[in-house]
């Protein structure tokens, strides 16, 4: 459906996006998740027209749309504030891309009311968008993006703006209605829950490069990279030496999973994979501070050599405050990194 | 961009500068000595002197009377706000020489103060000051109050729960970030007062006179235009730094202050004080701006046989004293008529050029940007004669011509239009044109349907002032309009130079019908307009 070919923009000497490749299926969710800057916006403005290319192409069903000015593209945008128009009520804006495109009076009317049926806002065409909710404005947008049916549809930070529990009520929705309608989807977002709760697939960005691609179970289990595993929450990171199935680390000795690259490595341990052990056995933490969680406790251990470790504890196990324990490393949960992203498929 | 500075060239720049030539150049060598010996008379230090005097006086006493009402607007809600802010905006749309006719009416000769208490302030300075207080408090009220109106108060809150007091907490929140506003509100009214004429023409007899009325005077009555082009001259120099001050406190105005809806910080006044406040503000919006328009509509009213319609009739027909050529009341055909050709000049040049100020910016924008706003201040009448000995010969041969009348209306209609598009323009967001775009719009249908609607409303406000502004355009109007084809103002001005009882009655009856358009008008405008949208004015 689309496909970028090394596209690059440059603001300045700065390439903000620098030789991009990115494929993206006919019926696929992708989501492009990336810090602020790291040029993920940049990149749905290249794919829509709204910012030419300095290098590299942009294909939309095999065509290269290099010519295409915005409006013929047959993309749907839906932006970071909306930019729904303050002027037209909510029916009005919904029903504008279907105005663009020349579709008859009547059945507007009936596309409209068929999708705000679809976004949960039934019988609300005749509001003015300025009275809405954000959670309300976000699905007029979305309907709005919907309704000239776009062969892409590409949300910038979709959920940005919503507080936690409406988000995570709409990526459910959102993603069951990209489902049924079989919608081609570009997201892209900060915020790595939303990205994986969404994506069939989820790819990383950095500084304008593509730095990570997978299923979002395979980016999670595997992030390649120190910075992708940062970016995703991890801090256990710290350097190894890896030779057979295990690894000499400031902590000790880490075991590693079989088949673990080898060598002179950056090693992530996920806090869920630090145990507690008896005492005289593992490596011996002053416990700095203790953050009840809900289903776990997050427990800060100052080891005596190397950085400070998570770890993720049963609320009856933790120890307080204070206290010193001894931690041993469970193997499924130790991932040898490789900050070249020469893991995998890391980079694509 | 082309367009109007080609306008400003040949319309402006050009009558101007060969009027200065003619003055200070009359026989092919620049003798700039006059500069030195007008400005060392003694009389012309005088007039100097009184007009700066004024002018500061008047934006202090503005100051004073408005900024209470500026508050009571932004902060308060109470009954009748919408109607009354209308009302106290009225004034400002009014033509000078109408101000100066009501205030004639209510504190001078045989006036409502005359007769009540025997009280006359006509030939005073009183009645100058009274008069440009009137015709600028909307100017304080709109400027300082649309912003106080918008300033969130949870600032002040967060203030005094940081261990301010009330009014240690206004002082270093709400003031600082009103003093811009103050500045911008009070230099515009500096700006109006110092180049003050009509009013001064009225009410000023020959005891006080500004630098606008003596150029009048030197050009029209003395014929000595090397002292009227010296003084031209000054009064440039002095708007010209006056516009370059302006620029700079809009420019820091434009610093990001947290702004809120103001129906979001208005309540009703609590506790005595707050009511006392209100009830002052009112009283004084009632004795400074509704009682003289009262009194003039009541003296257009009053004849010596009691109410009646006499001074209406007369306007219609010819006196024998040869006072004009034709009807007076064909003067309001004139000046509509006028007014709708100057408006449409207005409202295409202006918009051009703000449409040009929004698409670039740069130093040489900015240029244009305060030059645009010349016209407010640089001397009608030297427009107005500039006019006559310029635009005489080809290519603009343009003198008996009608157009000349609403060119130079146009040229001071033209800064309320920019100023009042350009914020609009310059805040339509360039991603809803994007996301129109995204949608299928064309370039042209998404201005159609993105920028339209939105500048719509304010392309018709700016309309309305201009219409409005080139109603009451006196100084260069009464140069340029020909004895057979007045103006209102025009007419007015002339019915009060001549003596009788029947000449003054006809001016206050005419005046109030000139009240009337205008105040229509800006009702219009009124309806047209959310704080959202306004503009400087």
């Amino acid at each position: 459906m689309l496909t970028l070919e090394g596209a690059t923009v440059r603001f300045g000497a700065r390439a903000v996006l620098d030789a991009v490749d990115l494929e993206v299926a006919e019926h696929e969710i992708v989501c492009v998740l990336g810090p602020s800057g790291s040029g993920k916006s940049t990149l749905l403005r290249a794919v829509a027209g709204l910012r030419a290319l300095d290098a590299g192409r942009v294909l939309l069903g095999g065509e290269d749309q290099a010519g295409t000015p915005v409006h013929r593209r047959g993309v749907g945008l839906m932006f970071q504030d909306h930019q729904l128009f303050p002027q037209r009520d909510v029916a009005g804006n919904v029903a504008f891309g279907l105005r663009m495109h020349g579709v008859p009076r009547e059945e507007r009317a009936a596309r409209v009311a068929e999708l705000l049926d679809l976004v949960g806002l039934p019988g609300a065409g005749g509001r003015a968008v300025g009275v809405l909710s954000g959670g309300e404005q976000q699905r007029v947008a979305l309907a709005r993006a919907l309704a000239p049916r776009p062969r892409l549809l590409m949300l910038d930070e979709p959920l940005g703006q919503l507080d936690r529990g409406l988000r995570e009520r709409l990526v459910v929705e959102l993603r069951s209605l990209f489902g049924r309608l079989g919608t081609t989807v570009l997201a892209v977002t900060h915020d790595q829950g939303e990205a994986f709760a969404l994506a069939d697939r989820v790819v990383v960005m950095r500084d304008g490069r593509i730095v990570r691609s997978g299923t979002p179970v395979e980016v999670w289990r595997r992030p390649g990279s120190e910075f992708v595993a940062r970016f995703l929450g991890f801090e256990n990171v710290v350097a190894a030496t890896v030779s057979g199935r295990a690894a000499q680390t400031a902590w000790g000795r880490v075991p590693v999973p079989e088949g673990s690259p080898q060598g002179e490595r950056r090693l992530l341990v996920r806090p869920a994979g630090v145990r507690v052990a008896a005492a005289g056995e593992g490596l011996v933490c002053r416990v700095e501070s203790r953050t009840f969680r809900g289903q776990h406790v997050s427990v800060a251990l100052r080891p005596g050599d190397g950085p400070v470790l998570e770890a993720e504890l049963p609320p009856g196990d933790a120890p307080e405050a204070g206290a010193e324990v001894s931690v041993v490393f469970r193997a499924e949960d130790v991932v040898v990194l490789d900050g070249d992203g020469r893991d995998g498929q890391s980079r694509s | 961009m082309a367009l109007p500075v080609a306008f400003f060239a040949v319309f402006f720049a050009w009558p101007v500068v060969s009027i200065v030539q003619r003055g200070l150049r009359p026989d092919g060598a620049w003798d700039l000595g006059a500069i030195g010996a007008t400005l060392g008379r003694s009389d012309i230090l005088d007039v100097l002197g009184f007009t700066v005097w004024q002018a500061a006086a008047s934006t202090g006493l503005t100051l004073l009377v408005a900024l209470p009402g500026a508050y009571v607007f932004a902060r308060f809600s109470f009954p009748g706000k919408g109607v009354l802010r209308a009302v106290v905006t009225v004034p400002f749309v009014l033509p000078t020489v109408l101000v100066g006719t009501a205030f004639l009416a209510l504190v001078g000769r045989g006036g409502f103060t005359d007769e009540l208490w025997g009280l006359r302030l006509d030939a005073s300075v009183w009645a100058i000051l009274l008069a440009h207080v009137f015709f600028n408090y909307a100017v304080v009220v709109r400027t300082v109050g649309g912003l106080w109106a918008q300033l969130d108060p949870r600032q002040e809150e967060a203030a005094r729960v940081l261990g301010a007091s009330r009014w240690r907490a206004w002082r270093s929140v709400t003031l600082p970030a009103l003093v811009p506003a103050v500045s911008a509100a009070a230099l515009m009214v500096f700006l109006f007062t110092f180049t003050s004429f009509g009013v001064v023409q009225i009410l000023g007899g020959d005891g006080y006179t500004t630098l606008e009325a003596e150029i009048y005077r030197q050009t029209a009555r003395l014929l000595d235009l090397r002292t009227a082009a010296v003084l031209t001259l000054v009064q440039f120099a002095a708007v010209g730094a006056i516009l370059a001050v302006h620029a700079r406190t809009a420019r820091r105005r434009e610093t990001a202050l947290r702004l809120v809806s103001p129906e979001l910080t208005a309540r009703r006044p609590r506790g005595a004080g707050q009511w006392a406040l209100l009830g002052g503000v009112l009283a004084s919006v009632a004795v400074l701006i509704l009682l003289p328009l009262g009194v003039l509509v009541e003296r257009s009213f009053a004849t010596p046989e009691g109410y009646g319609l006499r001074y209406y009739r007369a306007l219609g027909s010819l006196d024998d004293a040869g006072t004009f050529l034709v009807p007076p009341l064909e003067a309001v055909g004139n000046s509509l008529r006028y007014a709708v050709v100057a408006t449409g000049i207005a409202v295409v040049i202006g918009g051009l050029a703000a449409a040009a100020l929004t698409r670039r910016a740069g130093r040489l924008v900015r240029g244009f940007d305060a030059l645009l706003m010349l016209p407010l201040g640089v001397s009608a009448v030297t427009v107005g004669f500039g006019f006559l000995i310029t635009l005489d010969e080809p290519p603009f041969d343009l003198r008996a011509s009608w157009i000349l009348v609403p060119l130079a209306q146009a040229l001071v209609g033209v800064p309320f239009v920019v100023r009042t598009m350009l914020p609009v323009l310059r805040a339509v967001d360039e991603r809803l044109r994007e996301a129109a775009a995204v949608l299928g719009a064309s370039p042209w249908r998404a201005w159609r349907e993105v920028d339209l609607p939105l500048v719509r409303r304010a392309l018709l406000i700016a309309a309305g002032f201009a219409f409005a502004v080139s109603l009451g355009e006196f100084g260069a109007t009464v140069f340029i309009a020909r004895p057979d084809s007045p103006t209102l103002p025009v007419a007015v001005a002339r019915l009060l130079g001549r003596p009788g009882e029947l000449n003054y009655g006809q001016a206050m009856a005419l005046s109030t019908m000139l009240m009337v358009v205008c105040a229509v008008c800006l009702l219009l405008l009124e309806r047209l307009r959310t704080d959202r949208t306004t503009g400087e004015f």
